[in-house]
């Protein structure tokens, strides 16, 4: 049975025979991989030991505190997040020796095409079109997505095409993994209400896809898709903080410095916030110790949930607190960043980036329908879009 | 740690897993303990039954409650094996709590196994604390129900002067206390009182005048206590007697969250179970998303306030530093969740959640109610204020 002292002792001996310091950051991150030091939670040969993933942490801390190059992760988030346990759940061996390394070192970032103008929450409705070429090879995809974070600096992209438009929508679907350098990739940025484009139009026109990069069976798209979807609210929404560590300390150490701001309604605003904010980080530590334990529960999607909700009362109350410098914005210029970043902003952008938390990788309306149906186990709404092919539905 | 943590196989899982926070899983012993009271509660306090109980005189079931006492142990829980308890902990006993409460039973657990015996514990009065495991006497805090903790309860009992003439060494109380949980059932009475020096007192219950209250949850009926120069036997005083009283509401407010816990899910569950059978407009009404977003939404609610109230258990179990925090956010985010899905319960019931021969009131009344007893979501939510440094405005007038 392999302990985290165990680990801390691999690691210990990996560090002895590759100096940190010494060494080119990527041979060192390959090095690592290889060892199987990477994810101890995947399987051997693929940057783990098959072991439960709660060990991980000590792993990731005795490399920090030897000083070591990291992988990252923060630039890459859909590669880790999705990508890679979607590659490890459906790839094929072939797949996964290929993608998982330079996905884990950081050398190829993912993004992922899923979303549509045309289809958001009704995501199985998409409309871009990928055809079997008559030789069997190579598929040819044509349509236009949305909401592509990281596609400038994506390598790869996880992609959800319809395969087959005479069948139910839900059936006709089939998942790849595109090559973001082919030809007829197109990538344009899209600004969104905080003035910056971290998101992106991907354009798709006559894209080669070679059917080894069809990731799940033909049709089976849906299923896969799930999979990385689960993935995403439970990324989304996951995250281990320290008391404050999120918003809220934001929000507090405002407080804390300026008494004259203080009023009693916002005071108790500010302290329910506080004790909401307290509350989602334990229930978030709790559905992380269900998994560790082997017992994944339904509660990351309200973990989200939560997580959007009070991102929007915290950033609404902070813009308040700021009392006349709320008034003001940091830059309204188009920027192109590498992500949401929260922290390196002021209370304005904070306000309106979040905003988005109850959009993005399934709006609170999708997931409180996924809350009631999966898990309290409510019929489902009276719908007109199963059971008729795809091509036959009213758009 | 938490047997199914055990069964990953990859040897202790850290405590601090998540970053530094105790388990807040249940356990093995703890799932076991649920299910045979669980398995009790079933046979003994259906709704029906409760309901009938509380037109009756004898608003608590002493029967079961002997039967969940001294039976299963529960009274015990807390107590520790050298005196004949069970020698378990806040843990445990907040599972038990959540099935009382998901049963609205009309027990005095709460009363006499966590709030008098917290109490006991912290005065260390062996001789009651023996009576208490073994289910032979039940005992109550004579406190308000809404006393909070930290907030010491104003005294409303006094030291008399013993009667000279009957040669009586002991000590006589004098005074009065409105409103007191789970006194009806009790034989002894724990009662602080006013002297020099402020102290705590057994009183035998029979000594003291109790009068029922036509309480608006009478799955707990309340009770107001007079005391006519009772007798008392001196537990603890001055500063001893103080932070038992403070120990006992502290713990009343952990476990009574947990009972809130509980009576949200087995409301909410109820209240799911008629929104798939219930049919209007030719189709389950719980097919309706402007239903079903509002069922999802205190699904959710469920999920935090069951986050808070394990870690509440947990911090008191292991005698951590952050229960003052912990306690006050689980009472916070219990109370307002038992509420809220208590009154989305009767409005998803329709006319049936309005009615008398429906449980949807007897949750109401018991969610409502527990969120004043030992402290309001508002007070607790308050008291982060001192705890988490986010004080208020400054005094008007203060230096700038």
């Amino acid at each position: 049975m392999v302990t985290a002292d165990d680990l801390r002792g691999q690691v210990r001996d990996f560090l002895a025979g590759h100096d940190p310091a010494a060494m080119d950051r990527l041979d060192f991150l390959r090095a690592r991989f290889d060892a199987g030091l990477a994810w101890v939670h995947y399987p051997a040969g693929l940057g783990g030991q098959g072991l439960p993933r709660d060990l991980q942490p000590a792993v990731d801390a005795a490399f920090a505190a030897a000083g070591a190059p990291t992988n990252r992760p923060e630039r890459n988030g859909i590669g880790l997040g999705m990508a890679a346990p979607t590659i490890l759940a459906y790839g094929t061996n072939e797949q996964q020796q290929r993608w998982l390394r330079p996905l884990w070192t950081g050398e190829e970032i993912w993004c992922q095409l899923f979303s549509e103008p045309g289809a958001g929450s009704d995501l199985a409705g998409l409309a871009t079109r990928a055809v079997l070429d008559a030789s069997g090879e190579p598929w040819v995809v044509n349509g236009q997505k949305v909401w592509t974070s990281s596609a400038h600096q994506a390598r790869w992209a996880l992609l959800l095409a319809r395969s087959d438009p005479d069948v139910p929508k839900h059936q006709g679907l089939s998942y790849f993994a595109c090559d973001m350098t082919a030809p007829g990739v197109e990538v344009r940025p899209l600004r969104q209400i905080t003035g910056e484009a971290e998101f992106n139009e991907v354009f798709l026109t006559d894209v080669a896809i070679p059917d080894a990069d069809r990731i799940g069976p033909a049709g089976e798209g849906w299923k896969v898709a799930t999979a990385t979807l689960m993935n995403e609210r439970v990324s989304i929404g996951g995250g281990a903080a320290p008391r404050e560590g999120g918003m809220i300390g934001l929000a507090a150490r405002a407080w804390r410095q300026h008494p004259e701001r203080r009023t009693p309604g916002l005071q108790d605003r500010l302290l329910r916030l506080w004790a909401d904010a307290e509350v989602a980080r334990l229930a978030g530590a709790r559905l992380r110790q269900q998994l560790a334990a082997g017992q994944p529960g339904p509660e990351g999607s309200a973990a989200k949930l939560v997580f959007a909700r009070l991102n929007q009362e915290i950033s609404d109350f902070e813009v308040e607190l700021a009392g006349p410098d709320g008034l003001r914005y940091d830059d309204w210029s188009m920027r192109r960043p590498e992500g949401a970043n929260f922290y390196g902003r002021g209370p304005g952008y904070r306000y309106l980036r979040a905003r988005g938390n109850s959009i993005e990788g399934g709006t609170s309306e999708i997931l409180r329908n996924i809350i009631a149906e999966r898990v309290l186990g409510l019929p489902p709404e009276t719908r007109v879009d199963t059971g008729v092919p795809w091509k036959d539905l009213p758009r | 740690m938490s047997a199914a943590a055990d069964a990953t196989a990859t040897g202790p899982a850290p405590a601090g897993q998540a970053g530094g926070l105790p388990d807040l899983l249940y356990g093995e012993a703890e799932t076991e303990l649920r299910a045979a009271v669980r398995a009790l509660l079933a046979d003994r306090c259906g709704w029906p039954e409760v309901l009938a109980r509380t037109e009756t005189p004898q608003t608590y079931d002493t029967g079961l409650w002997q039967v969940l006492a001294a039976g299963l142990g529960c009274a015990g829980l807390l107590i520790p094996e050298d005196s004949g308890g069970a020698g378990a902990s806040y843990r445990e006993a907040a599972v038990v709590a959540e099935e009382t409460g998901r049963a609205v039973a009309p027990v005095p657990f709460l009363g006499s196994a966590v709030v008098a015996t917290a109490a006991l514990l912290a005065a260390g009065d062996d001789e009651l604390l023996t009576a208490l495991a073994a289910g032979t006497a039940t005992a109550a805090l004579a406190v308000p129900f809404v006393a909070a903790p930290g907030a010491r309860p104003e005294p409303t009992v006094r030291l008399g002067v013993p009667s000279p003439e009957d040669g009586d060494p002991g000590y006589r109380l004098i005074g009065t206390v409105a409103g007191v949980a789970d006194a009806l059932p009790a034989d002894v009475l724990i009662v602080p009182a006013d002297g020099v020096p402020y102290g705590l007192y057994a009183v035998r219950a029979a000594e003291a005048r109790m009068t029922p209250v036509v309480s608006l949850d009478m799955t707990r009926q309340l009770a107001d206590l007079t005391f006519d120069n009772a007798p008392g036997r001196r537990l603890a005083t001055g500063n001893a007697a103080e932070q038992a009283v403070a120990a006992a509401l502290t713990a009343g407010a952990a476990v009574l969250a947990a009972e809130q816990l509980g009576t949200a899910e087995r409301c909410l569950e109820i209240t799911v179970a008629y929104l798939k059978e219930r049919r209007q407009f030719a189709r389950p009404i719980g097919s309706f998303q402007a239903l079903k977003h509002r069922a999802a939404d205190l699904w959710v609610a469920v999920t935090q306030a069951r986050a808070a109230a394990r870690y509440a258990a947990a911090c008191l179990a292991a005698g951590d530093a952050d229960a003052p925090v912990a306690v006050a956010l689980a009472k916070a985010a219990c109370s307002d969740t038992a509420v809220w899905v208590a009154q989305e319960s009767v409005q998803l019931h329709g006319g049936t959640g309005f009615t008398w021969e429906h449980p949807c009131h007897l949750y109401l009344k018991r969610a409502k109610i527990a969120s004043i007893g030992f402290g309001t979501a508002d007070w607790h939510r308050a008291s982060l204020a001192g705890l988490a440094d986010l004080p208020g405005p400054p005094p008007a007038g203060a230096a700038r």
